[in-house]
């Protein structure tokens, strides 16, 4: 465990990922159920990433985030609510429901949105970036991608810029051995994505990325080193989707063994993290049963207001096109 | 300098337009920079930015890696954020190589954020043949452009709304692209020198005319101009409207000038088929139906790439001469 960690990060920690999992595992569900309409791509088992960068941001601090963003929402300060409205395509979500999941942002949070374009993120993590540096703010900008989105040409121009602008950028790969369905054996030469970072100029560390410590410990470096104007970081997280691309399935699909699933899910994020919490004293099961039913709680909450809410209007569908009225 | 000259009109080439009003807007706005290939040591490559890096330093005038993606997220991160960039793309061509940065980010990321994002970006660009500089450094791509929800599309014809439009862009809350012709960039027009801005959304009428409607776009109004003065000698008073703002689209002074004449062409330097002429004309039809005396005629470029040889280049470009031929057609004289 790390040194000068309170006991109150680590329950935040704990308290994030279990929130984001619950989230994902409801919001899969009412999808299956044909509640919430489109595609959904889900974030379970990838907890750890998103709990360990966001603790050392704050609202200031901008993402970008991915088509698998609700971990990132949540953990970037979310609430259930306006998420789930989202979702569901109503007008009190955080875009009125004009965006949805792949969508799904919050300027008042930092988050620059979720992509529904693979490598969408990197390029206007780095602008915000270089706005950060230009406008002689200590915000930080963190943009979010998988390994898939490595071999996008915008993830190379982006990190190329930020090294050479020495941006207060971070680059977060969360490698989940996927880029969508296809193995990255077979979408790329390389096995740590944070080789590339050698060729941009710029650090590249790999954490494993099932471990929030590890996480947690990599990005507050990586974030620090941006925040005092030492140029960006690559940080690789080695991690799992439990679910399939799209949706929840996951199991008895051809492209990857029920084995190897259930490999991963041995070393799940959220169960060691509990059992070294417990073992170090830092929550007992009581409590760690308490931050399950308070997150079911809010779901409970959240899923009653999306769907008490209104759905948007044709007045709304013109809406926000542009912007109209006098220039700030 | 006499008197005379001093008191007179304040002439000053495209060019000359464009750097002043780039300079003007950093003057005024402390948050506006400018980014992209060769705009800080070299000035750009149109010369353009010429002087601006010593006035203004690379904090503001940013030389960027050859990377259209880059620079495009560069400015929509940086205007969603608090800045107000303008951004260069050299040649309008490049925009193929971020596509996805200008039409499923900058263009969609206010009304996919259900209005939480402002991106208050500038992109200048550089359209337009007539250099032999072939098939991907030539094109008008205006109506790729104006078919995207969520950016604004101008094109100057002069130098007076080349800087008038910089400055309106700057000042717009919106990505709006500013797409210039390197075929004029020499060609002078009376600029004041305060600042000023040309009404996004307007267009001109550059020649008042009671018998016929040309609708030009970009350089072809100079095209039109001519043009409408060959047909003067044939007794044919044409008007003749600079469109100037592509996207939003000034319908009404387009349905109030065929309400005059009752007939109209379109001309436009990008290709005919698929090009901006094509929703002029439909409008038209939809909304002066009534008006109309003879179908509205369309020039633009034959539909192929641009070609490289003068010889073919000059066969290519639409120009005055046939924007009077497909006038005499429209009229059977």
């Amino acid at each position: 465990m790390a040194k000068n960690i309170t006991n109150k990060t680590l329950i935040d920690l704990h308290s994030c990922m279990v929130r984001i999992r619950r989230f994902e595992e409801e919001a899969g569900k009412l999808m299956e159920d044909g509640k919430i309409p489109g595609a959904l791509h889900l974030y379970v088992g990838q907890e750890a990433v998103a709990a360990g960068v966001m603790a050392h941001l704050s609202n200031k601090d901008q993402i970008t985030s991915t088509h698998r963003g609700h971990g990132h929402v949540i953990a970037k300060g979310g609430q259930f609510a306006p998420m789930f409205a989202e979702l569901y395509g109503k007008s009190t979500g955080y875009c009125k429901g004009k965006g949805g999941s792949m969508h799904i942002s919050n300027m008042a949070l930092g988050i620059l949105g979720a992509n529904g374009i693979v490598g969408g993120g990197p390029p206007i993590a780095m602008g915000a970036a270089f706005s950060n540096k230009f406008r002689k703010t200590k915000q930080v900008a963190v943009t979010f991608f998988g390994d898939g989105a490595s071999n996008e040409g915008s993830f190379h121009e982006a990190a190329n810029m930020a090294a050479l602008y020495q941006l207060p950028c971070v680059f977060v790969c969360e490698n989940n051995g996927f880029g969508e369905y296809t193995r990255q054996t077979n979408h790329q030469a390389v096995t740590d994505v944070a080789d590339r970072a050698a060729g941009y100029g710029m650090p590249g560390v790999v954490v494993d990325g099932m471990d929030v410590m590890a996480v947690y410990e990599a990005a507050e470096a990586a974030i620090k080193r941006a925040r005092a104007g030492d140029g960006p970081t690559l940080l690789e997280c080695k991690t799992y989707r439990y679910y399939d691309h799209v949706g929840v399935r996951g199991m008895g699909l051809t492209y990857r063994t029920d084995e190897e699933v259930d490999a991963w899910k041995q070393r799940d994020a959220i169960h060691s993290f509990e059992a070294l919490l417990l073992k170090q004293g830092v929550l007992t099961a009581k409590k760690i049963e308490n931050v399950y039913a308070r997150a079911n709680d809010e779901i409970k909450e959240g899923v009653a207001f999306a769907e008490s809410s209104p759905f948007p209007t044709t007045e709304d569908l013109l809406e926000d096109v542009y912007f109209v009225g006098a220039a700030s | 300098m006499s008197e005379a000259l001093k008191d007179g009109p304040r002439m000053l080439p495209y060019v000359s337009a464009i750097t002043e009003g780039v300079r003007q807007v950093l003057q005024e706005q402390d948050n506006a920079f400018v980014a992209g290939e060769d705009v800080g040591q070299a000035g750009s490559v149109f010369g353009y930015y010429q002087g601006l890096l010593d006035e203004f330093g690379d904090r503001r005038i940013v030389d960027t890696p050859i990377s259209e993606k880059g620079i495009i997220g560069l400015g929509v991160g940086a205007a969603a954020t608090g800045c107000r960039p303008i951004i260069d793309i050299m040649f309008m061509d490049f925009l193929g190589e971020c596509m996805d940065e200008v039409a499923n980010q900058m263009a969609k990321m206010r009304f996919m954020f259900g209005g939480g994002a402002t991106l208050p970006v500038t992109v200048l660009t550089m359209a337009g043949a007539g250099m032999n500089l072939a098939a991907q450094h030539s094109q008008s791509w205006e109506a790729f452009l104006a078919h995207l929800p969520g950016v604004k599309v101008l094109m100057p014809s002069n130098a007076y709304d080349a800087k008038g439009m910089i400055i309106a862009a700057s000042r717009d809350d919106n990505p709006v692209f500013v797409v210039m012709n390197k075929m004029s960039l020499a060609m002078q027009a009376e600029v004041p020198e305060e600042m000023y801005e040309v009404p996004i959304g307007k267009a001109a009428i550059v020649r008042e005319g009671a018998a016929f409607s040309i609708f030009a776009m970009g350089r072809m109004v100079h095209e039109a101009l001519a043009a409408a003065k060959t047909l003067e000698g044939l007794g044919v008073d044409c008007e003749v409207v600079d469109v100037r703002s592509i996207q939003p689209f000034d319908s009404e002074t387009a349905v109030a000038s065929i309400k005059k004449t009752h007939r109209a062409l379109v001309v436009h330097e990008a290709v005919r088929f698929g090009g901006f002429g094509g929703e002029i004309v439909a409008q038209l039809q939809e909304e002066a139906f009534d008006y109309l005396d003879a179908p509205i005629a369309r020039v633009g470029a034959p539909f192929s790439p641009v070609p490289y040889s003068p010889a073919l280049e000059k066969l290519y470009i639409p120009n005055a001469e046939r924007i009077v031929a497909e006038v005499k057609k429209v009229l059977g004289i």
